[in-house]
């Protein structure tokens, strides 16, 4: 098991710059994923750390060794492909055999690693069958399997679970961090999925145009994300934008004033006075108020809004509520039913929203 | 279901056409190697035997049927096209996984491939009496060596382009999941590539030896009069002596049918499932 990092990592292909002062360290025995949209640079530093692309600048360390110009082969990196990249004209232990032969071992000892694995993955007796006869869910725990068999110090991973449906997909997340957790290998995983990455990193770094915008625990990033678009891409939100009018010191409270005249109360350390921010309202922070109820309430972020959509979701109904120029987003208990049209009051519970620098 | 009556119908009538102008000719050739006798207006031959046939294998030495010998120009053909299948794919498939697999400019890229077609983008006599004025000078032409460099020039292109769209249908992580586990660069050609790409490099090869067993103009030019391949007995057979023609044009077809059976047992499922993806 090894720690990985990765130095000021730059990369162009021609005029693109596809990843710029990438720098980052993946812990011991944990997985650290690589988050961002298509495009953000996340498979192409990847691809650097397996040895496929040449960086034009910065350093890759395994365990301290230096093996930015060494070729993958040398690396001792294991890899899953997204699209599985198994050999079709071998059978999946003619796949898993072959870097096992390239290291020359004895037979016996690739048979027992070969059953090992295929345990592991839960696919034992699956040896003969060729990749073309292996469902999906089946292709991809095979390439797991060709990843992990000969033992590598770290595991790369490329979307692994994009090719599946959202079902699978969703069941795969947890086989593979409770496989990750018992080989205890250390793992860099690259998605654009949120809602995977928040399940199975124990380390999260977001990039976007090639940059790193945030890294951090799950937790910290989705608590405490830095800006508006990491608060966006870390889960399904609405936004407000507007300015920090004032500060309540002794609540620690920041008091926001949206440009159509709304005020908004959230929590937030590190801003300043007049910068600009986006509220960001998650789809399950809002509560609905009946207006018998006003009085009761602080008078605090209490809004009115027109609902313009309602998806009914089965156990939940998903609405739009235009307030002033916003439109936000909830997805809220059925026990609400309100029609498109009617006026709803709702309540952001300061603590529930999150206050974040624009850029 | 009457629709698909009729179009089974139509199907099976296309398909009875198709053999007709297929198998036809190549009756009228069969029937014509084996005539001895065929005089206006029999419509069959008034006498058969396989005299040409044994007169043309050499296993009879008669001197009225004329001193036809088609077994060493055939030996001849058939060492110029495996000499030619050898050195052309020894080219093809280097410059095939270049041009497919790295990383080379659009335009150098274009500029290769135009390169190789470009000695058959041209009429082909002027470009092959060109090349006997050159290779006259350096004494190749009525030399074995010069008619393989010809067949050569004919055929790069095509296997250099089937090469190349091979390698291209072969997704890169294939060998990038070989080096990831270990593998060498040649080690990954040679494991996973190669037999992947083993349909279209087998096709290349028949298409080469095919065009190199049927090619006459470049021999005709570059080869006479010592090299006599088994076209070029066909060609001065067909002016005097049609059943001595037939015979060699059903012996030209023996490789391509051989080549084709071969081919079928070779191309074994997996190597077609790998084409698939």
């Amino acid at each position: 098991m090894a720690i990985l990092k990765v130095e000021n990592l730059n990369k162009n292909f021609g005029k693109i710059r596809a990843i710029q002062k990438v720098s980052f360290e993946a812990p011991e025995g944990k997985v650290l994923s690589l988050l961002g949209p298509s495009g953000c640079g996340k498979t192409t530093t990847l691809r650097c750390i397996a040895g496929f692309e040449n960086p034009d600048d910065g350093k890759i360390y395994l365990d301290n060794r230096d093996i930015t110009n060494i070729p993958p082969e040398k690396r001792g990196i294991g890899m899953v492909f997204q699209n599985y990249a198994l050999w079709p004209h071998m059978t999946v232990y003619g796949n898993l055999a072959f870097g096992l032969q390239i290291r020359e071992i004895s037979k016996e000892e690739i048979n027992k690693r070969i059953k090992k694995v295929l345990e592991i993955v839960q696919l034992s007796g699956y040896e003969d069958r060729f990749p073309r006869q292996l469902s999906g869910g089946q292709q991809q725990r095979i390439a797991m399997a060709r990843a992990l068999v000969f033992e590598p110090e770290i595991m790369l991973l490329d979307e692994p679970l994009s090719n599946l449906d959202a079902k699978l997909r969703e069941e795969m997340r947890f086989e593979f961090t409770e496989m990750q957790k018992k080989l205890g290998i250390t793992a860099v995983y690259v998605t654009h999925d949120q809602a995977e990455a928040l399940v199975i990193s124990d380390k999260i770094v977001i990039l976007d145009q090639g940059k790193i915008i945030q890294s951090g625990t799950p937790k910290e990033i989705y608590a405490h994300p830095i800006n508006k678009f990491v608060a966006g891409f870390i889960a399904i939100s609405s936004f407000m934008e507007g300015e920090i009018d004032s500060f309540i010191p002794e609540e620690k409270k920041v008091i926001i004033k949206t440009n159509d005249g709304l005020i908004i109360h959230g929590y937030n350390n590190n801003l300043s006075l007049g910068q600009k921010v986006a509220v960001t309202i998650r789809t399950n922070v809002i509560k609905f108020v009946e207006e018998k109820e006003l009085d009761l309430q602080e008078k605090i972020n209490i809004f009115r809004g027109k609902i313009i959509q309602a998806s009914y979701l089965g156990n939940t109904i998903d609405y739009r509520i235009k307030i002033g120029r916003w439109e936000v987003r909830t997805n809220s208990d059925a026990k609400y039913n309100f029609r498109v049209g009617e006026e709803v009051f709702f309540y952001l519970p300061p603590e529930e929203i999150v206050i974040t620098s624009l850029i | 279901m009457p629709k698909n009556w009729i179009i089974k119908t139509i199907e099976i009538i296309i398909f009875i056409i198709f053999l007709f102008f297929l198998l036809v000719p190549l009756l009228s050739t069969i029937i014509w190697s084996i005539a001895l006798r065929w005089y206006w207006p029999n419509t069959f031959p008034q006498e058969i035997g396989l005299d040409y046939w044994l007169q043309a294998l050499g296993m009879i030495k008669s001197l009225t049927l004329g001193a036809v010998n088609v077994i060493p120009a055939f030996l001849l053909s058939l060492g110029i096209a495996i000499i030619v299948v050898l050195l052309t794919m020894s080219i093809a498939i280097p410059a095939g996984y270049a041009l497919a697999k790295l990383r080379i400019p659009k335009f150098l890229k274009g500029l290769i491939l135009i390169l190789f077609l470009l000695p058959r983008a041209f009429p082909q006599q002027p470009v092959f009496i060109n090349l006997m004025l050159v290779f006259n000078k350096i004494g190749l032409t009525g030399t074995v060596g010069g008619v393989i460099l010809v067949h050569l020039v004919v055929s790069i292109v095509y296997a250099v382009w089937i090469t190349t769209s091979t390698f291209s249908s072969i997704p890169p992580e294939l060998e990038e999941a070989a080096r990831s586990v270990g593998a060498s660069r040649i080690r990954s050609f040679l494991k996973i590539t190669l037999p992947l790409s083993a349909p279209g490099l087998i096709a290349s090869a028949v298409f080469v030896f095919l065009t190199s067993m049927d090619e006459f103009t470049g021999t005709f030019f570059i080869g006479i009069p010592f090299v006599t391949t088994l076209p070029m007995t066909l060609y001065s057979a067909s002016g005097s002596n049609i059943q001595f023609a037939s015979v060699i044009a059903i012996l030209l077809l023996v490789p391509s049918i051989l080549f084709m059976i071969i081919i079928q047992k070779f191309l074994k499922a997996e190597y077609l499932g790998g084409m698939g993806g």
